[in-house]
């Protein structure tokens, strides 16, 4: 079998120089068709001048900053150039494994049994038609030599790179409308990809101009240039700063809320109104429905939520009264679990807990709305919270609450969302008012420490948003815009 | 059982039976009463959904269940192997690969592959009485992570973003009264709706701010500048809630043209 696998191999490759130097003699043909060209009748545009280069800062690696002056011919003297064709050198080596790449491509696609982007009559073609006679299995284990043969290889990309001019070929790389000087070269990081740029490799690179007859002109060739990742993006400062100071905020507010400082946070109307519901749920002798939505238990929603859940718990314990908890997450559920044991245990009823109180429907988003509308229309609960993430079974799930006749409470922090909750709840906790519903009801020192450092970075944000607004009339206050931009 | 549900029983699935036989006889292909059967089931199963609308019934609970039995069991299987046969186990054992009929990946083997293992096994641990308390160590894994890795992204995109978009300057272009009243126009472009779209955000999104702004009774002027900035939130909730409806409309259509279309043939 190995045997054969590496006979496979090796005939792809002596394929793959085959073609290789088909590839070579069309790029070589296509100099002298240049130079020919200026011979007879075609007007060869100006070169691009001044072509600089440099490693693109603040990034992982493998990117490349391009950056010319226009040719004397585009938008003035003979006003000829279309674009710019980038072209980069690669060492032979490099081509060798790009074609291996290619046929890495190609036994993925089949694998995934798609063979889309595998067009008639081209090399790709006849090696989807040679792998297409092997088992899967088969076509696995050439997958495995071919990758492990591509990782090998790429080792000496950087020493192969060092042979430039010789042993290797200028690859096209993209082109650009006429008027653009500067190109940001993203190449790939997956040594498997065929965009792989290598760091720490020297790489050459020239811009072509050319015009509407394909006449080009090329510029002098830049390099040796090379790439290497950042560990720290300067781009991203302002980010440093905003989490050193909302840290220091909440660090600062969670140690006086712990040494029993008086933190006011105002009431909230949703969060009121949950008690009453608790009671009318009791006296009604129904069960009270807990959506926690479709969040998983990371999202910061599902987490004020549980909070919520184990107040609500707890009130319900103590009146002995139903509670459902239908969830559409595993991990949720196991949560929402412990929380309502923590809770049943806090009023002193554990006896009372019941393991399906909390209990998994499934993970299927209308199938889960399904569900909970059956739950809502057969055990017709007196009270529906709804608190956490919720999307488009929002409303179904309102709007049949509210056929049932159930108070409904509601609060999510996904904006589209909230419209439907408020037209169809009786009380809406809106966005953020669901976190400091949390915070209010727990009345615990990290909460509400961390809701206190919350509202002071919203003071500063209206503090700086007027600052700003101010400097923003005079031309100096552009270095204040500037401060809070974060690019990529 | 009532006699009227009996009926009505008798009656769908007479008409299920002619929808299937109609199908299977007018439809071309390879498997005309297959693909007749399943429209049919796709119809049925559509129409039982939406019976909801006039109350709770058997065929709704139908398929409701059926519903919830097949994606939660799809789900899992899903994920089984999708997740651990397909993408961990070909980086761990060439072994349990041959076992479970997939190729190991040589060169991609990783230890780090064993955390979420362990992990997972832990999770399981709930099933035991005694060893329940394991779970909560892969649970707070996970929600730790997540919310370090929010607190940046959202500390970048709520914070600083919010801060940088509210910056706009309120006079565009000022050269004076007379410029601005003698250049007057209603155009999208036109000085006098560029200054009055960058005052509702600066104005919108600090009264926005002070109605979430928890820490202080809203009464006085903070408690004014929050009625404007959740009458700011309601005209954009009502905005949102007519663009999503629209949207919700196409859905049904394209239910309404199953029915009509592939089912009845009403339709082309």
């Amino acid at each position: 079998m190995k045997v054969k696998l590496l006979i496979m191999v090796v005939m792809m490759l002596a394929l793959s120089s085959f073609c290789f130097a088909q590839d070579n003699a069309t790029e070589a043909g296509t100099e002298d068709t240049d130079t020919t060209a200026v011979v007879e009748s075609i007007i060869l545009p100006a070169p691009p001048g001044n072509l600089t280069g440099i490693d693109k800062p603040n990034d992982h690696g493998h990117a490349a900053i391009l950056s010319w002056d226009l040719s004397p011919d585009d938008g003035a003297g003979e006003n000829s150039v279309l674009k710019y064709e980038i072209y980069k050198w690669v060492p032979q080596l490099m081509l060798d494994i790009n074609l291996v790449r290619d046929s890495l491509s190609v036994i993925q696609r089949i694998l995934r049994n798609t063979t889309s982007g595998i067009t008639e009559g081209t090399q790709a073609d006849s090696m989807k038609i040679v792998f297409e006679k092997y088992s899967r299995d088969e076509l696995f284990d050439i997958r495995n030599t071919l990758i492990a043969h591509v990782k090998q290889e790429n080792t000496g990309l950087a020493e192969a790179s060092n042979s430039y001019p010789e042993n290797g070929a200028w690859l096209f790389v993209d082109k650009k409308p006429s008027g653009t000087k500067s190109f940001v070269h993203i190449g790939s990081k997956d040594f498997k990809s065929a965009g792989f740029v290598p760091d720490f490799a020297n790489l050459y690179y020239r811009v072509d101009a050319v015009t509407i007859d394909g006449a080009k002109s090329s510029s002098k060739v830049l390099g040796p240039i090379q790439t290497s990742g950042q560990w720290y993006n300067t781009y991203r400062t302002p980010v440093v700063f905003s989490v050193l100071f909302f840290t220091l905020l909440t660090i600062y507010f969670v140690r006086e809320a712990r040494k029993g400082a008086d933190l006011y946070v105002r009431p909230l109307g949703g969060i009121e109104a949950v008690d009453d519901a608790i009671g009318r749920a009791t006296e009604m002798g129904r069960p009270i429905l807990y959506v926690l939505g479709l969040g998983s238990a990371a999202d910061i929603a599902t987490i004020a939520s549980f909070t919520i859940l184990g107040r609500v718990a707890k009130k319900v314990a103590e009146y002995q009264t139903e509670l459902l908890v239908p969830t559409y997450d595993p991990i949720v559920m196991t949560v929402a679990q412990e929380v309502v044991k923590s809770a049943y245990l806090d009023a002193g009823r554990p006896d009372a807990y019941k393991e399906d109180t909390v209990h998994f429907v499934t993970q299927s988003q209308f199938a889960y709305v399904a569900a909970v509308n059956g739950i809502m229309l057969r055990e017709l609960p007196a009270t529906n919270v709804y608190m956490g993430k919720f999307f488009a079974e929002s409303l179904i799930l309102a709007e049949t609450g509210a056929l049932a006749g159930s108070i409904q409470i509601s609060g999510t922090d996904e904006i589209a969302q909230i419209p439907f909750f408020i037209v169809a709840c009786d009380y809406t906790l809106i966005g953020e008012e669901l976190y400091a519903a949390s915070a209010y009801l727990g009345k615990e020192p990290v909460l509400l420490g961390s809701l206190k450092a919350q509202d002071y970075a919203k003071a500063a944000i209206i503090l700086l948003a007027v600052i700003g607004v101010v400097l923003a009339q005079f031309e100096f206050g552009a270095a204040f815009v500037n401060l809070f931009e974060v690019a990529n | 059982m009532k006699k009227t549900t009996i009926i009505t029983f008798a009656v769908i699935s007479a008409l299920f039976l002619v929808s299937w036989i109609a199908k299977g006889m007018f439809t071309e292909g390879s498997s005309p009463f297959l693909d007749g059967f399943l429209v049919t089931l796709a119809a049925f199963l559509t129409l039982a959904i939406m019976s909801f609308l006039y109350k709770d019934n058997p065929y709704y609970k139908f398929a409701e269940h059926l519903f919830v039995g097949v994606s939660a069991a799809y789900a899992m299987c899903l994920g089984f192997w999708s997740t651990i046969v397909g993408n961990l186990i070909p980086r761990l054992s060439s072994g349990i690969s041959e076992f479970f009929k997939v190729s190991y990946i040589e060169g991609d083997y990783n230890f780090i592959y064993f955390i979420p293992i362990i992990f997972g096994i832990l999770l399981l641990m709930r099933l035991s009485p005694r060893g329940g308390w394991l779970s909560r160590w892969p649970l707070a894994f996970i929600v730790g992570t997540t919310a370090g890795l929010n607190f940046v992204r959202y500390l970048r995109s709520d914070f600083i973003n919010q801060v940088s978009s509210t910056i706009v300057p309120l006079m565009i272009d000022w050269q004076g009264f007379g410029h601005f009243f003698s250049n007057l126009n209603f155009s999208a472009t036109g000085q006098l709706v560029m200054m009055f779209s960058n005052l509702v955000i600066f104005i919108g999104v600090t009264c926005g701010i002070i109605y979430f702004y928890f820490s202080k009774e809203h009464t006085g002027w903070f408690g004014r500048a929050s009625k404007i900035g959740i009458w700011i939130l309601m005209i954009t909730f009502g905005a949102s809630f007519g663009y999503t409806v629209m949207g919700r409309i196409s859905l049904l259509v394209g239910r309404i043209t199953f029915l009509f279309r592939d089912w009845l043939e009403i339709i082309s």
